[in-house]
């Protein structure tokens, strides 16, 4: 990994590349362990179920283990290193305090009762309630465990609604925009509802037409993301909704872009029957390598009755208990909720952090945090706008999409673009997504990058365009001080070599 | 001094910012959101202070009773056990904790190579060909199972025994609601007989109450009939039962929470996902694969990635896209630390002391095991008292166990009226003891319990 | 060779079709393969199957991006390329030969005259006439 301090804007030194590390199991050697667990007892098991399988898992002390792991730590980017600028994932800064706090609430089982676990449904009451608050909606539910469940979700929702009102055979169809992100349409494909794509218009909006000539009594809902994936605000957002309630049908707001919103603009005043959080994205959770998340799904009161359940209750006396799992007496009935997503309260861990987060910012810090995000976005565009095509030139959101079409015409494309950075110390943009934008490169600095960083990375963003013009081979063979060169993912589709196989 | 502590940004540094952009303040970049809705008060209190906020947090913890302050015996898919100190402090450390999804893999070999090896051990562990790098728990991983077994056969009749975890058939029923699959739940002795036509038979094993399951019998019951055999397993039987890939098993699930990860309330947690190698293209989620660099190079990356929704869309195999890569992560970091020997003491020792609580419970009066054969590391209580007045008297008593009959459904409570107690290495002598006594004590006035 | 072969017709989907007495040969064509980029899997009906035109026949997938086979004639399947699913970089190298995809025994010959001719598929991909040769 190249190491540079992001302060200094010119090209740092690169210091030595850590080394490649084995595979756990080429570590391993049959003799060694460690001792962390009692091993005196004797398990009466009867002989038809014993496991007759050979178990070949590694062996190895504990002093490996730590080299091991703290070796590949070493191999990785990541937000506590520096810059990561994916568009669409808004990878702010991750507060280590929420991390220790998260802890506090470790050695709790869902399953105990709600008297042993007040001050769980208390800290989750509240953050229902300020969730609610940002996003202009009624009514949260903490169950989806990331962005994409909860969609499945909403759209589970979409279809109970559809149902009481006798039309769920009817409204069969789910509308997306081009720009939509992937998990849009797989959810509804989940959910059992055909897919139509709607086509953006020359601003970046949704095309208002075409989104309304696709519209009728056989749809169902919706899906808006807004910002929308080009970083741009739908500027007829309020049309959109009425056009798609006028329908019959309901509209979903996909909150990934929900850090241009904080104290912007609230998706509930804006004509959303629902939207979901990211966040492990808005709310600064750590991403942890790909996951975990979490993703509340925030409705107005119509789609209420249709949440998953059980729903957290507050007494006169302040305490806390679940509608439908209640222990004193009789339990509320399922009513027309869908179900169950997930036991209780989700990934109460994430959401722990989240909450650390939004009570550490509270009312001042979330208004100031969306202005912070959008101001950065836009002085970035401003410095690289003179060595990079602007896919739609509107004033930006939190993010922008680049095309580096002109420079893929030189001869060095986004993603060769995006390796460059990484020899220059950056992790790459969100490269090819949206869909719609040719060579496209979306990039979101968050509201966390000081403006030294945000002068450092449009320094190294200029230094790569400039190779692109005069020395495009030299961008092509990019990275060159990253662990490894590129990788051969052609290979590791064609023959898969999924799990390590013990030499024969 | 900003609002948000992790702002940055001076006055001067917005200024120069704003100068540059061109535009005299931020409420210039905003003219396309409509003016009535803009800059709203969202009714938040003020920030804290870490401090405060530490104080805030320490609070609301103190109203919780955690599980290690007495006597524990609530388990199933997520376990209370004894988790190395190396763990965490590998697994959070901030390069794999403030990580994004490896999509840069020349920057995130820790990741990808770390989730390699994942897959790797967990397939040994389950002895199945194909393991993804994860779901989001165990529930979201049996639904999954059933939307590919519907994929894989054509069908859209889904039988799950009714000694599958509770947690997870409610997922399932809810997942079901989606493509409108029929859901039917049957006795596990009933399964190997209800194939017919079923896109797959889920089974548990060991089952929610703790039994043993002979699942070949089922398995081959199931690919009789053209399903497949879905498998809930639990990582730490696997360590001493017959592994899912030798029971001729076509997907195995299960929570891997047990495997080093906090029980945090529920998560966030692990769904173990692995299927035969022929069934790969219809597996949901990520999957991490072996390749060479341009040098030739050992290295790793995310591979058929055209199952997934971000290439395939609507034609993909889930919508599943954040998933779960630390807690993978933080499993093989236990696995590594425990080894073979180590995985299977923890399980013995979770074996070993519920069969000895087992047989000092039933020599109590009016106690009987409900288990009608050989259990595992859990086994149900049946008393005179009723499960669930036996489970609140215990709670009132400091000792928490789980009743069969807390599991609500629709304003009623399901199934049978026991109590389960689920033993690991955790469990102390001092523990069985505490529950054994109030057990005896409960049992010889079960009036008083009664009207509680 | 020629990027868009005379000797062949075509589908607007970018499949090709070679006729020799009631039996096609199908593939995809070197325009659709260079779109397509490296193609890593390939996915076939069996022996026996029948197609319908312009129906799903199959898919090829890069390491990006997944694309339908259409059928551009009915038939029976008569034979699948077993090597090209061992090895699906022959797409690639020879997508009018060894990179063929399957064999179908033609329901209605009539179909073939639905088809583009070299100089219709020419224009179709943006290509002026005759200048596909390499």
């Amino acid at each position: 990994m190249t190491v540079r301090t992001h302060v200094i804007p010119d090209v740092g030194a690169k210091t030595a590349v850590p080394a490649l590390e084995p595979l756990l199991f080429e570590l391993a050697r049959p003799g060694r362990s460690g001792r962390h667990v009692v091993s005196d007892d004797a398990a009466d098991i009867p002989a038809a179920f014993q496991r007759k399988t050979p178990l070949h898992l590694p062996e190895l002390t504990e002093p490996q283990v730590v080299r091991h792991y703290t070796h590949l730590a070493q191999l990785n980017y990541s937000v506590d290193a520096g810059m990561y600028p994916l568009g669409s994932c808004t990878m702010k800064y991750n507060p280590k305090v929420n991390d220790r706090v998260a802890s506090l609430f470790a050695d709790l089982h869902p399953r105990q009762s709600y008297r042993t676990t007040q001050g769980v449904l208390a800290l989750a009451y509240e953050l229902e309630q300020m969730l609610a608050k940002i996003t202009g909606m009624d009514f949260v539910s903490l169950q989806p465990q990331a962005g994409a469940q909860s969609e499945f979700t909403a759209l589970l929702v979409f279809k109970a609604y559809h149902a009481k009102r006798g039309e769920a055979a009817t409204r069969r169809r789910i509308i997306v925009p081009d720009s939509a992100h992937g998990t849009n349409p797989a959810s509804a494909a989940m959910c059992g509802y055909q897919v139509t794509t709607v086509k953006s218009d020359a601003r970046g909006n949704v095309d208002l037409d075409a989104l309304k000539s696709a519209l009728g009594p056989d749809v169902a809902g919706f899906m808006l993301t807004n910002p929308n994936t080009l970083g741009l605000f739908e500027e007829r957002v309020r049309e959109v909704c009425d056009a798609v309630h006028g329908a019959g049908a309901l509209v979903y707001g996909d909150g990934a872009n929900m850090n241009a919103l904080l104290g912007i603009a609230r998706p509930g005043d804006l004509g959303f029957d629902c939207v979901h959080i990211n966040v492990h994205k808005t709310f600064s959770t750590p991403h942890g390598a790909g996951g975990p998340g979490a993703g509340p799904l925030c409705v107005k009161a119509h789609l209420r009755p249709f949440l998953p359940k059980p729903w957290i209750v507050r007494e006169a006396d302040g305490s806390y208990h679940y509608d439908t799992a209640r222990e004193d007496r009789a339990p509320a009935g399922l009513g027309d909720s869908i179900g169950t997503i997930k036991q209780r309260i989700g990934n109460f861990g994430v959401l722990v952090r989240a909450y650390t987060y939004m009570k550490t910012l509270g009312e001042d810090g979330m208004l100031e945090t969306g202005r912070d995000a959008i101001l950065a976005a836009n002085y970035l565009l401003a410095l690289l706008r003179d060595k990079y095509d602007v896919a739609y030139d509107r004033t930006p959101m939190h993010e922008f999409v680049l095309s580096a079409a002109k420079q893929k015409r030189q001869g060095a494309s986004a993603l060769d673009i995006g390796k460059a950075l990484l020899d220059e110390g950056f992790h790459s943009p969100t490269v090819y997504f949206p869909l719609i934008v040719a060579e496209a490169m979306m990039i979101e600095p968050t509201e966390t990058e000081p403006r030294e960083t945000l002068d450092a990375f449009a320094a190294a963003m200029k230094r790569i365009a400039e190779r692109a013009e005069s020395d495009p081979a030299s961008v092509k063979a990019a990275p060159k001080y990253t662990p490894l060169a590129r990788l051969d993912e052609v290979t590791a589709a064609r023959k898969p070599v999924l799990r390590w196989q013990r030499p024969v | 001094m900003n609002a948000n502590p992790y702002s940055p940004h001076t006055e001067e540094d917005r200024a120069a910012m704003l100068e540059r952009i061109g535009v005299r303040s931020v409420d210039d970049l905003l003219t396309a959101i409509p003016k009535d809705a803009r800059f709203p008060r969202l009714g938040l209190a003020s920030g804290l202070s870490e401090m405060e906020v530490q104080a805030h947090l320490e609070r609301l913890a103190a109203m919780n009773r955690t599980a290690g302050s007495g006597p524990f015996f609530i388990g199933g898919p997520i376990q209370r056990r004894y988790i190395p100190a190396a763990v965490p402090v590998l697994a959070l450390r901030g390069e794999f904790l403030t990580a994004y999804t490896p999509y840069q893999p020349e920057v995130s070999q820790g990741t990808l190579q770390g989730v390699f090896e994942y897959q790797s051990l967990i397939a040994e562990l389950l002895a199945m060909e194909v393991v993804n790098s994860s779901m989001y728990d165990g529930g979201s991983a049996t639904a999954e199972a059933a939307f590919m077994a519907v994929r894989v056969t054509g069908r859209k009749k889904v039988v799950v025994a009714t000694e599958v975890d509770f947690t997870y058939r409610r997922t399932l029923r809810t997942y079901g609601r989606g493509p409108e699959l029929e859901i039917v739940e049957v006795p596990t002795a009933k399964l190997a007989a209800s194939a017919e036509d079923a896109a797959c038979l889920i089974v548990q094993h060991p089952d929610a109450f703790g039994s043993l399951v002979d699942v070949r019998q089922i398995a081959d019951a199931a690919h009789a009939a053209g399903a497949l055999c879905v498998q809930v397993t639990e990582p730490h039987a696997n360590a001493l039962l017959e592994p899912p890939g030798a029971l001729g098993v076509d997907i195995a699930v299960g929570e891997g929470q047990p495997l080093g990860i906090t029980m945090s309330y529920g998560g966030p947690h692990l769904g173990i996902f692995a299927c035969r190698e022929s069934l790969v293209r219809q597996m949901p989620g990520r999957i991490a694969g072996q390749t060479l660099d341009a040098n030739g190079t050992r290295g790793f990356v995310n591979t058929l990635q055209t199952r997934e929704q971000h290439i395939r869309r609507e034609k993909a195999t889930s919508n599943i896209c954040t998933n779960e890569a630390l807690a993978a992560i933080t499993a093989a970091v236990y696995l590594s630390l425990l080894g073979p020997e180590g995985l299977r003491a923890a399980a013995r020792a979770g074996v070993a002391r519920a069969h000895a609580l087992a047989k000092r419970l039933a020599a109590l009066p009016g106690c009987a095991i409900a288990n009608e054969g050989p259990f595992f590391d859990r086994f149900t209580l049946r008393t005179e008292i009723g499960g669930w007045d036996l489970r609140n008297a215990l709670i009132a008593r400091g000792i928490q166990v789980e009743a069969t009959a807390s599991h609500y459904v629709d304003g009623r409570r399901e199934g049978r009226d026991d109590v389960i107690a689920q033993c690991t290495e955790l469990t102390s002598e001092a523990d069985a003891d505490a529950l054994v006594d109030a057990v005896a004590q409960l049992a010889r006035s079960p009036e008083t319990v009664a009207a509680r | 060779m020629s990027t868009v072969p005379d000797d062949l017709r075509y589908s607007k989907e970018h499949e090709w079709v070679r006729a020799d007495g009631d039996v096609a040969t199908i593939g995809i064509t070197h325009f659709a393969q260079e779109q397509l980029g490296d193609v890593v899997f390939v996915e076939l009906p069996e022996k026996g199957a029948t197609v319908r035109q312009y129906s799903s026949l199959g898919v090829v997938e890069s390491v990006k991006a997944a694309s339908d086979i259409y059928a551009p004639i009915s038939g029976e399947v008569l034979e699948r390329n077993v090597k090209v699913i061992e090895s699906p970089e022959l797409v690639n190298t020879d997508p009018y030969r060894d990179g063929w995809m399957v064999k179908v025994r033609l329901a209605d010959k009539g179909e073939l005259a639905k088809l583009l001719s070299p100089a219709d598929y020419r224009s179709h991909i943006g290509e002026t006439a005759g200048a596909g040769a390499d």
